[in-house]
């Protein structure tokens, strides 16, 4: 938390938690998505579907996901936005399990080019959110900071191949965490960085072997 | 951030710094930013909130139709009939409404320290610039008073009504805002947390029970509460009067009690006023509707 999280964040209300965070969430998913959002299905758990419209949590999440931030007057019209957009969507509601924070959203995307990307993620006060879900698989940050996410076969040698490109791009890691599915399977590693990674070296960390995707979260991107 | 109103005394008290500008410089260096910076970007709060309180329209009502208007009646009654508590009260009652309307009608404001408490500091701040015609600089120095006193609530309680009940959120604000008034009228350090004790001591145990679950009733006008209780803290501090509870312990005390509250009173829409029959009634209408 700094000053800012105390005065501030500039905002359209009502509530910094399902109509802010909720904008955010969005708007984090698109950038995940790195293209336009041509189809969102949303499904809403917890106190998120139970009084998210009376909060216009439905209005901001598709503003956050055409890439509009948290302080946009549009969001009240966004529904408007997103028809004129050709963007379509669907709302429904779900059961997360008991573990998920009450303020919770999955959100199926598909892009213009056709790609697609599941987002679990949670307002978790304030404006503040985190991510932890992505494709199916735990994960967990706060889209603050340039996130590199890497899905990849568990086997040796995976960290240092991300920890050595970014000492040698003088990139400091704010935080870093590796989650697999079971030994030598699936396992996504998630590297929180102070500045932005090189789209080369991106699509370097892409190309490595037994690397299955590599998502990145630029900050610079608008 | 500090995590004690006591710390950032000291230290105002050891360089000589004045009380916004120790939280001005901690900040600065924790973003890794300059003092300058962290100044311009409250500036930009400050400006947001004054267009917040200049672009609300009258007619305007929230989805649910509960709440929009009670600025607008406010200022008519003010500058109509004159209110009881005079008209600098009257206005900061009337500004207060309005910001907080704003934010209930999906207008742009300044969570401070949240949404749903954003009427209080600009109601209290833009009132005291225009009645004693203060600079822009010396309300964005009041800013980071407010600051440095809700960074300490944060802290060592919390802001969030989810977690403490409205006392962490209409009652922090009115803390900060006091602590800022105090200051605004010359009140040094040990004025300012004064006077931030008093305030928020008169708000401990609020209940955060809004109708229906949205940020309407009695939000809107519970921020007129924390405005006015402000400006009557910073009045008793500036006379003199302490908090014979030191304000860090005031703080405290409202952590505990905010743990303490029952789920029911905790931003979820049952208990308190949002589990009275009208309320219910009102529920079951919007549900009706679809605006829930």
């Amino acid at each position: 938390m700094t000053l800012t999280d105390i005065i501030g964040p500039v905002m359209v209300g009502p509530s910094s938690s399902h109509t802010a965070g909720a904008a955010r969430i969005g708007k984090v998913a698109y950038k995940l998505l790195g293209e336009r959002v041509v189809h969102a299905d949303v499904f809403l758990h917890g106190s998120f579907a139970t009084t998210g419209r009376g909060h216009g949590t439905d209005r901001a999440l598709l503003a956050g996901l055409m890439g509009l931030k948290v302080d946009d007057p549009r969001i009240p019209d966004a529904f408007a936005l997103a028809e004129d957009a050709g963007m379509t969507w669907r709302f429904d509601v779900i059961d997360l399990g008991s573990e998920a924070h009450p303020n919770s959203v999955l959100l199926k995307l598909k892009g213009e080019s056709g790609k697609e990307l599941s987002v679990v993620a949670a307002s978790v006060g304030g404006a503040r959110i985190h991510v932890t879900q992505l494709d199916g698989l735990a994960v967990s940050f706060s889209g603050d900071l340039p996130t590199i996410i890497i899905h990849h076969i568990d086997q040796p040698g995976k960290i240092a191949e991300v920890a050595s490109l970014l000492e040698r791009k003088n990139i400091n890691v704010a935080s870093m965490r590796l989650y697999r599915a079971h030994r030598g399977g699936h396992a996504v590693m998630v590297f929180e960085c102070d500045s932005e990674i090189a789209e080369e070296d991106v699509a370097w960390l892409a190309a490595q072997e037994a690397t299955v995707r590599v998502i990145y979260l630029s900050q610079a991107r608008k | 951030m500090y995590d004690a109103l006591a710390t950032i005394c000291q230290k105002a008290k050891e360089s000589g710094l004045p009380f916004w500008e120790v939280v001005c410089r901690e900040d600065a260096q924790e973003q890794g930013i300059t003092p300058d910076t962290s100044f311009q970007s409250m500036r930009v709060m400050y400006r947001v909130m004054c267009e917040a309180d200049r672009s609300y329209e009258k007619d305007l009502k929230s989805a649910s139709g509960m709440v929009g208007t009670e600025g607008e009646k406010m200022r008519l009654y003010r500058t109509g009939t004159g209110a009881v508590s005079g008209d600098f009260m009257a206005l900061i009652c009337e500004r207060a409404l309005k910001t907080a309307a704003s934010n209930a009608c999906m207008k742009r404001i300044v969570a401070a320290p949240t949404a749903g408490s954003c009427g209080v500091l600009p109601a209290v701040l833009i009132s005291m610039q225009e009645r004693y015609r203060l600079p822009e600089d010396e309300i964005i120095r009041a800013l980071f008073v407010a600051g440095g006193i809700g960074g300490v609530i944060a802290a060592r309680a919390s802001l969030s009504g989810a977690a403490g009940g409205c006392q962490a959120e209409v009652g922090a604000a009115s803390a900060m805002a006091a602590g800022a008034a105090a200051f605004l009228r010359g009140g040094d350090e040990d004025r300012i947390i004064h006077a931030a004790a008093i305030a928020l001591k008169n708000l401990l145990g609020l209940a955060c029970d809004p109708v229906a679950g949205l940020v309407e009733v009695p939000c809107v006008k519970r921020n007129v509460i924390g405005a006015v209780g402000a400006v009557t803290a910073a009045d008793l501090s500036l006379a003199g009067i302490d908090s014979v509870i030191p304000a860090d312990e005031v703080i405290d005390a409202m952590g505990r009690i905010g743990s303490k509250l029952p789920e029911e009173i905790r931003e979820t829409g049952i208990g308190g006023l949002a589990g009275t029959p009208s309320a219910s009634a009102i529920t079951q209408r919007l549900k009706g509707e679809g605006a829930l």
